[in-house]
């Protein structure tokens, strides 16, 4: 359970988001929409830790948030989420290598044979293990990607966070993409927010969908104002598009 | 088809390299020629055969006064200097500028102190490393290293802030403390910037070698074209210099194979 209690993030002249405050239960598929630079990216690098906001507190589990990523908090960026000198493998292993050894980081003899053992079965779940030799550079946008979540999923995070995780990818293969998410969200019992552009995407894949947007705009101060949570609607992918967008009068063009 | 899509091929490749080498080469026999036809006492341009037996006499003939190969022991001395030196200075680059790089604390500490540092000309304080380290081999192996060092901290430095920042978030994500990062994430993507930054530092390294020689030494490559210049001796330094600049070029050459081989995810 996430408790976003009244958060602020203001940099020197400019706020970035103003009056946040959100409930996430455990389960939960929490897609994000907004316009470019509407703190829809802050907003995830502050669950993440990588941000501390100004005011206002953030809760896991009633505990206040460390402003550090930490390993229950997974992520898979846009661009730059695997590491190029490692193979496919050594990608996947690196999570658990990391956790076993904390001086050398590698792991040897029996001890990585286990952990091989259980990178290969991530690898399996992504379809990524005819791969496992092969540096990043020699895979796919999509494949990347697939890797990205393998290796984030291998730890067994409870949150994830994916900041357009396909949107570099071909609309042909983000559906596949689509459904890999779906069922690893399923199986692995995770609590997901993410970040889209696409806002048929939005509305398909999760089961929660936020609307960044700025509620105030000044318009001889555009950066007066932050962007808030402006709409939280429950969606599904049995619900259509269409009705959703009639009943809430939201415009897709509008995020 | 315009000039920017012809494309040189096989052979092509091979002797348009080669032509500009051929051409001095002529070039200097000709001129040679022409001023040994004046004055066959002329030192300043031996012909091919005065060069030919200046090398038999150096590198194939033991020294009269001390039975050495002085050619080789000039090479063994000069390169083992300039070995210690940019072996030296990569270690110090490393171990200086990944800390940098990765730990704010870290860099506002030592970042300004090594910039300023590297603002100082090396040759500027040679008579200091002279009075210092005495005018042994250490004082050379100092030059090198102080001359090289700065600006390969300073690389490193850079091509660690350089790194994604999402790589390092990442590593977080997965479990890993800060000297993980540095250990599986930034040091073996930092390798073979570092070998890049070596053979770039290695001109200024021969540099600073030959000077250190050329002031205070009684051996080494440098030693001997400021030794045998007071005899107008070109049939030796000659040969000295293109000697130098292969092993230069075979240094460069090697280095980058060894990129190659190793780290075959760079670059691509």
């Amino acid at each position: 359970m996430i408790e976003i209690n009244n958060v602020w993030k203001r940099y020197l002249d400019k706020t970035v988001l103003e009056k946040v405050s959100l409930n996430v239960e455990k389960n939960e598929f929490v897609t994000i929409v907004g316009a470019s630079g509407c703190g829809k990216t802050t907003f995830l690098r502050m669950l993440l830790g990588e941000v501390e906001q100004c005011e206002g507190t953030i809760r896991i589990d009633g505990e206040p948030l460390i402003p550090e990523p930490g390993v229950d908090r997974g992520v898979v960026f846009q661009r730059y989420s695997v590491f190029p000198h490692l193979t496919v493998l050594e990608n996947v292993m690196l999570g658990l290598e990391l956790s076993d050894s904390r001086w050398l980081g590698r792991t040897f003899g029996r001890r990585r044979e286990q952990n091989v053992q259980r990178a290969r079965e991530m690898l399996e779940r992504v379809s990524l293990e005819r791969t496992s030799d092969n540096y990043p550079s020699e895979l796919s946008g999509g494949m990347q990607q697939r890797l990205a979540l393998a290796q984030t999923l291998v730890k067994a995070p409870r949150i994830l966070l994916l900041d357009e995780p396909f949107g570099a990818l071909d609309p042909g293969y983000r559906s596949d993409m689509h459904a890999l998410l779906l069922d690893l969200f399923q199986e692995l019992d995770l609590t997901v927010f993410m970040i889209t552009h696409d806002i048929t995407e939005g509305f398909s894949l999760g089961s929660r969908l936020l609307v960044f947007d700025k509620p105030r705009v000044d318009p001889h101060n555009p950066d007066l104002y932050g962007a808030t949570i402006t709409f939280d609607l429950p969606v599904g992918h049995h619900r259509r598009l269409d009705s959703i967008v009639d009943n809430m009068n939201v415009k897709p063009n509008q995020a | 088809m315009r000039l920017i899509n012809r494309r040189p091929g096989g052979l092509g490749v091979f002797a348009s390299a080669a032509i500009p080498f051929a051409l001095a080469l002529m070039l200097y026999v000709v001129a040679s020629s022409i001023r040994l036809a004046e004055n066959p006492d002329d030192k300043l341009l031996p012909d091919l055969s005065t060069i030919g037996a200046a090398i038999e006499r150096v590198a194939f003939e033991p020294d009269r006064r001390t039975g050495d190969f002085i050619f080789w022991t000039d090479t063994g001395a000069s390169l083992t200097r300039l070995a210690l030196g940019v072996c030296l200075a990569a270690l110090l680059g490393l171990a200086v500028g990944v800390p940098n790089g990765l730990v704010p604390w870290f860099g506002a500490f030592w970042s300004p102190a090594i910039r300023a540092l590297s603002m100082i000309p090396p040759l500027a304080i040679l008579p200091i490393l002279f009075i210092v380290f005495g005018v042994g081999e250490l004082a050379k192996v100092m030059l090198i290293l102080l001359g090289t060092a700065p600006f390969l901290m300073r690389d490193i430095e850079q091509r660690v802030r350089e790194l994604p920042r999402e790589q390092l978030i990442k590593a977080q994500t997965l479990d890993a403390t800060s000297w993980q990062v540095a250990l599986r994430v930034v040091f073996p993507q930092v390798l073979p910037r570092l070998i890049d930054g070596v053979r770039l530092s290695l001109g200024s390294a021969w540099l600073f070698l030959i000077a250190a020689e050329a002031i205070a030494s009684t051996d080494g490559l440098g030693y001997r074209i400021f030794l045998v210049r007071r005899y107008l001796a070109m049939d030796v330094i000659l040969p000295y210099v293109a000697w130098i600049t292969f092993l230069a070029f075979l240094f460069d050459f090697g280095l980058r194979r060894l990129n190659r081989r190793c780290f075959p995810w760079y670059g691509a």
